[in-house]
């Protein structure tokens, strides 16, 4: 069985669910799934197939980069677990705090030029990077 | 009589000309879709026709993604009476995965992992591989994070409890 048929309803999924610039390949053993999901529920349904196919993501078959679609100068949430969001001067952990934002708080996506660090600004004016992951398109 | 006729005639000219005033120019809706189609990712420009308020659109998408936005993007365009959606889907252009250089990696999954305190993260040429333990719940956030810094490959040996 091929990876893409292992992974099929995964795949299937993201086609149905409009994820765009999907792209599928395989390399060495390991297949690369990555495109823009439409929304963090798209993406979250992503994953929970992937659960469903290898649980516990034990296969190191698979690297799943489908992350939803955020636009520069849009509005973004915070999805933290439940903690606050740091805002830190520039992108990377070891970088000083500036700011926080509340989880479930909407804040501004101002640029993603870094892939895992945007920049982003609180209502408050606060402005720095914020870990990409726990950011995700606000419900317009 | 004819002479009534004329009148008839220009009259019914005069009084139709204020209904083709409030109606929305062909042209002025092909403006609007034109422009409303620009953010579409397609292969080359998509083009709008307009006929008496149909919209036809031409053109390649770059995916099926792309071409069920077709006809949102245009279809609420005043003047608008139904949408045309022509458009094929271009062949997808296969691009070879991006993996990340060992250094800027090993800090990206430092960065990942951070939160998760009990998983240790490595980095060997490329390959990702988490060991120690984790909450199921907190699993997929975590494969989330170190799937997006673009490993070669994601080895979990992480015990879940």
């Amino acid at each position: 069985m091929t990876l893409q048929d292992k992974y099929k309803d995964l795949i299937d999924s993201a086609k149905a669910s409009g994820v765009s610039g999907l792209q599928v390949r395989e390399q060495e053993g390991v297949l690369y799934v990555d495109g823009d999901a439409p929304s963090g529920a798209v993406k979250d349904q992503l994953w929970s197939l992937y659960d469903k196919i290898d649980p516990n993501f034990t296969g190191g078959d698979l690297v799943l980069n489908v992350n939803a679609k955020a636009v520069e100068g849009s509005k973004v949430k915070v999805v933290t677990k439940s903690s606050n969001l740091n805002i830190r001067k520039g992108p990377g952990t070891d970088q000083p705090i500036v700011g926080k934002a509340a989880h479930g708080e909407i804040i501004s996506l101002i640029n993603k030029s870094n892939e895992q660090w945007w920049l982003v600004r609180t209502n408050d004016g606060e402005e720095g990077y914020s870990y990409a992951q726990y950011l995700e398109p606000a419900d317009n | 009589m004819k002479k009534l006729l004329a009148i008839a005639a220009v009259m019914a000219i005069v009084f139709a000309l204020p209904a083709c005033k409030s109606k929305v120019k062909d042209a002025d809706i092909q403006k609007s879709a034109q422009s409303a189609l620009a953010s579409i990712p397609s292969t080359g420009a998509l083009t709008a026709d307009v006929k008496d308020g149909i919209v036809t659109v031409n053109g390649e998408v770059k995916d099926a993604a792309a071409q069920a936005s077709v006809e949102p993007a245009v279809k609420d365009i005043k003047g608008v009476k139904s949408v045309v959606n022509n458009t094929t889907i271009a062949a997808p252009v296969v691009e070879t995965p991006v993996i990340t250089a060992d250094d800027p990696l090993t800090k990206a999954v430092q960065d990942a992992v951070k939160d998760n305190a009990g998983v240790t993260a490595q980095v060997n040429d490329g390959v990702v591989t988490l060991t120690g333990t984790i909450k199921k719940a907190d699993l997929p956030k975590l494969m989330q994070k170190i799937n997006a810094t673009r490993p070669k490959k994601v080895e979990n040996k992480l015990t879940v409890n």
